[in-house]
């Protein structure tokens, strides 16, 4: 590969930036949250509900990352540490702590799990052409999990990929 | 709008017939069986009857046979529905005073066009 | 105007297939001479043949046509009822059962197996009865009018002389000439020449006689069409004229009365005719429909049917449920402590409700254990053809009300039981004659509810089954030493070893692969168990014990440092406090109990489990003795707290199987709470104490790599 192609790949900052505000666009809105200091995103559409962060009962035997198990209106929801599973910053719980409950549907089959991250932070309209690929390299985070990066401002927000998401504990060790 | 009795002993059949005749406004009462025809046909009047012909308990053909017994179906049309388009089936039917025959397959216009030979 | 019937589709399915299990049965039970059992055997067909034709599954008319034939000359005793022809009828229905499968998921159907059975109908069509075998199906023809040449008018000229007592069939001429009106334009001339004296008139009859003329765009045999179910009680003519027809006054009285004037005369209500045009239609429309709700189909949509009772009782409850609500609304409203006696005797309202609604709730899940049993005639039947071994089925409590789930999966199980049964249970005839038996067989199905369980009794009056056989084979495949000393009971279990049989030939009928050791392994995972009783020349009987249902069980609540656990009342055998002169360690980390003269291991809960508690001490510890595959354990708890039923949710919904935990359920403070899996822990000890040179790091590993 040619390295000028690998150069455009690479978003250069603040060319198609776009502000993180709140307006309608033909877009997609996507929910922002806190990994530490870092941003993510997921796709509005797939967030059931966010909330605060609650014991869940222990699975036997399951890895590290996941907490176990919630009750979420006569549900079995598991919860993962998305610190933990990516290796993020220090996985500690206090008040503003928070899970957010994330359904895919697939064709046939659906499933629900909470995410627990540090903070929920904003909600983001982008167009799908502010969508950039990830560069392949460095990031302790398996390629699969990223959609793919938005520049918000000067900062860059990781678009996390939810279908992949929700078959986390599948990709295990 | 024109009531109608409608029997049969196929859940699935009745409920196209009722379901088609609903469709174009009529309105309908169902029995499963020629028994229960009979004694909803003994409780009210109808504008007309349609009726399978192998049931259990009472067939079509008893059905009509007892209608026709009935002051007021004297001349209330009788429509028999039927997979058997031999002529002995009709004569059969003819003799127990019905009015016409439906041969199945059932399909919902011509049931609709049919009837209004006999009703409106 | 189009009218979609493709949503009856699913409801003509379920009519179909509980027909064709109608057809089965009764042609099982048939009897020479018993005309009601073929009446209803040739009602089902033909209902399913009406059905199938409505939505266009064409061969499954076709083919039920012919099997209607000659069901149709069995019903009119034109054809004596011979076991040849039950056989062929038996074929038959399962090939409609292809067919509709077939058509109901848009797939290809076994061809071959339905053109034997159409040749062997066929055959017996043409030899027995009197009707033509290759009788076509004409319905179809008959109802796809061409409509070509629709554009061009023609003009007809129609004579219609009615006799006197038409109307006395439901017909009137009015009817007819307004059918013939949405045709066209029509023309009629009224004769009332046969107009009879006044007081000679009987107004039940009918005097008049029309010439009328039509031009429209419609075809002579759709004119004709009008008439059909009057063509034999009236004089009719149709002639097609080219030219613009001429009324010809002549001898008699006569009008010409335009249709509307009829219309109008006789006061009948007069509505938009636009929408009443309807095109000559065939069945394509439908067709088309059904085809595109096929697919739709496949998706398999599960229902069952209720009982009206339930239902009736279900609301009944929600009505009680409503009033002790507002009741308690109305309490709280304007509350103070003078009321807490009502208020207690309204929680417990509360509750007696919760608990009835909940039974009534899930009764509508229950559903008789026939569904399962209807099978077994024809299996039995077929079973006892091909051994060539004559057999009779007795079925017993087939009324037992059973979960639907638990149903669908206990099926396979108990076919492989009764095909045993026939298979290694009944002996050839000549044997048990030999052994003064009768040279029929019986087989028995039984079932019947025992506690919050019910028991399928499978058992027949065959040899028994061969201990020494039995003990034999297990030695020569490895499974016990030859010098080992078992019980019955013992010598039974080995049945359902794997790879175990003791078939001197594996036939086709129970070797096929599939052993004991699935039966009970399937029986087991519906947390239900299985056992032999066996007597040598009278016979066996494997009796199948299952929960009334997977969605609720009884269970033990224990805590293991923070976390709560339930452990099926089922597989507990006793709880007790460790008397600490009774306990033995023996080699490294394994710890035994003597339970009176058992060794039972002990397993600490919140080892198997990675917990933190501070109850380590084994010394005077809480044991919860449980029994899964006949191997007792101990396990270890910190507490016991209460018993009490739970909902059982499924961990495979959002995450996915772990070993050791059959389950979540969500406590009465909204907490969840897993379901320990005996068998699975027992299964977890083994694996641990086999590898236990290895610490509990590897363990865990065996643990995690089987989940994935």
């Amino acid at each position: 590969m040619d390295i000028q192609e690998l150069v455009s790949d690479v978003p250069v900052q603040g060319e198609h930036s776009i502000e993180g505000i709140d307006f309608i666009t033909s877009g997609k809105q996507y929910l922002t949250f806190l990994l530490n200091l870092e941003q993510y995103a997921v796709d509005i559409l797939c967030v059931e509900e966010i909330r605060s962060w609650e014991i869940p009962t222990k699975i036997p035997n399951a890895p590290s990352y996941i907490k176990g198990v919630i009750n979420m209106r006569g549900i079995i929801v598991p919860i993962v540490d998305l610190r933990l599973k990516f290796s993020i910053g220090e996985a500690t719980y206090h008040e503003t702590t928070v899970v957010i409950v994330l359904t895919y549907q697939a064709e046939d089959t659906g499933r629900t799990i909470g995410f627990v991250v540090d903070a929920v932070s904003d909600v983001l309209n982008v167009e799908s052409k502010d969508i950039k690929n990830s560069p392949a390299f460095g990031g302790c985070m398996q390629p699969q999990y990223i959609e793919g990066l938005i520049n918000v401002g000067k900062n860059v927000v990781t678009l996390l990929n939810v279908e992949n998401l929700q078959y986390v504990e599948k990709h295990a060790i | 709008m024109a009531k109608v009795l409608v029997v049969d002993d196929s859940n699935s059949i009745r409920d196209m017939v009722c379901f088609t005749l609903k469709s174009a406004g009529y309105q309908y009462v169902e029995a499963k069986d020629g028994r229960e025809g009979l004694t909803k046909a003994q409780a009210e009047s109808f504008d007309l009857v349609i009726s399978d012909v192998n049931m259990p308990n009472m067939d079509g053909i008893d059905l009509c046979t007892e209608l026709r017994k009935l002051p007021n179906f004297k001349f209330t049309p009788v429509l028999m529905l039927t997979t058997e388009s031999s002529t002995d089936m009709k004569m059969r039917g003819k003799a127990a005073g019905a009015t016409g025959w439906l041969v199945k397959p059932f399909n919902p216009e011509k049931l609709l066009a049919t009837i209004k030979r006999v009703v409106r | 105007m189009s009218v979609d019937l493709s949503q009856f589709i699913p409801s003509f399915l379920e009519e179909s297939f509980e027909g064709l299990e109608l057809m089965e049965s009764s042609l099982l039970s048939l009897q020479a001479g018993d005309n009601e059992t073929i009446h209803s055997i040739f009602r089902a067909a033909h209902s399913i043949k009406g059905g199938a034709g409505t939505f266009g599954f064409d061969v499954v008319t076709e083919f039920t046509h012919l099997v209607e034939t000659l069901l149709d000359e069995m019903r009119d005793g034109r054809r004596e009822v011979s076991p040849k022809d039950v056989e062929i009828l038996l074929a038959s229905v399962d090939c409609m059962r292809l067919l509709i499968e077939a058509a109901r998921d848009d797939e290809n159907y076994d061809k071959d197996k339905v053109a034997q059975t159409t040749m062997l109908l066929n055959e017996a069509l043409s030899s027995g009865g009197e009707k033509s075998a290759g009788e076509k199906i004409s319905q179809q023809s008959d109802n796809t009018e061409q409509s070509t040449g629709k554009s061009d008018t023609s003009t007809f000229s129609i004579h219609f002389v009615p006799e006197h007592n038409l109307a006395k069939t439901g017909n009137d001429p009015l009817f007819l000439f307004n059918a013939l009106a949405d045709l066209g334009q029509l023309t009629t001339v009224a004769n009332t020449g046969e107009l009879p004296a006044l007081t000679d008139i009987d107004v039940q009859e009918l005097y008049l006689s029309w010439d009328l003329t039509l031009i429209t765009g419609a075809t002579k045999d759709e004119v004709h069409e009008i008439f059909e179910w009057v063509e034999d009680d009236c004089l009719l003519e149709i002639k097609k004229i080219d030219k613009e027809p001429l009324v010809n006054p002549s001898d008699g009285e006569k009008e010409t009365v335009s249709v509307n004037e009829i219309r109008a005369a006789s006061n009948i209500e007069n509505e938009s005719n636009s929408q009443e045009i309807y095109p000559a239609n065939d069945n394509s429309v439908v067709k088309k429909q059904a085809t595109k709700t096929k697919a739709k189909a496949k998706v398999e949509v599960s229902s069952i049917r209720v009982g009206v009772d339930k239902v009736d009782n279900l609301i009944n409850l929600v009505g009680e449920l409503v009033i002790t609500q507002s009741m308690l609304s109305e309490l709280g409203s304007d509350f103070n402590m003078d009321k807490i006696e009502r208020l207690t005797s309204g929680l417990e309202q509360l509750l007696q409700n919760t608990k009835e609604l909940q039974e009534s709730v899930m009764r509508i899940r229950m559903l008789p254990i026939s569904f399962a049993f209807n099978r077994f005639p024809r299996l039995v039947h077929d079973l006892a053809i091909k051994t060539g071994k004559e057999i009779e089925l007795v079925i017993k409590g087939e009324q037992t009300e059973l979960d639907k789930t638990v149903m669908e999966q206990i099926g396979d199980p108990l076919v492989h039981l009764v095909r045993n049964a026939v298979d290694h249970g009944i002996e050839p005839a000549e044997i048990r004659l030999a052994n003064g038996k009768s040279a029929k067989g019986t087989i028995s199905l039984d079932a019947y509810h025992q506690g919050g369980n019910i028991v399928i009794e499978i058992s027949d009056d065959g040899g028994g089954i061969n201990r020494q056989k039995v003990f034999a084979k297990a030695v020569e495949k490895g499974i016990i030493e030859p010098n080992a000393t078992l019980a019955d009971n013992q010598i039974f279990d080995l049945l359902f070893e794997p790879g175990f049989s003791t078939a001197d030939q594996v036939t086709d009928i129970s070797g096929r692969g599939v052993g004991m050791d699935v039966v009970k392994r399937n029986i087991q995972s519906l947390g239900g168990r299985i056992q032999v009783e066996s007597t040598p020349g009278q016979g066996s009987c494997f009796k199948v014990n299952l929960p009334l249902t997977l969605a609720i069980l009884d269970g033990q609540l224990v805590k293991v440092g923070t976390e709560t656990y339930i452990i099926p009342l089922i597989s507990i055998v006793e709880s007790l406090q460790v008397d600490k002169d009774l306990i033995n360690r023996v080699s490294g980390d394994m710890t035994l109990y003597r339970l009176r003269d058992e060794n039972v291991p002990i397993l600490p809960v919140y080892q198997l489990f990675g917990l933190a508690t501070e109850h380590t001490e084994i010394d005077n510890a809480l044991l919860v003795v449980v029994e899964a595959d006949g191997q007792k354990v101990g396990l270890m708890v910190d507490h016991l707290l209460a018993q009490q039923q739970v909902v059982i949710k499924s961990l495979k919904d959002n995450y996915q199987q772990v070993i050791g935990i059959s389950g979540a359920t969500i406590l009465g403070d909204g907490s969840v709470a897993m379901i320990l899996d005996t068998p699975g822990i027992i299964q977890m000890a083994l694996a641990y104490a086999q590898n236990k040179q290895r610490d509990m790091a590897s363990y865990k590993q065996f643990a995690i790599g089987e989940q994935c």
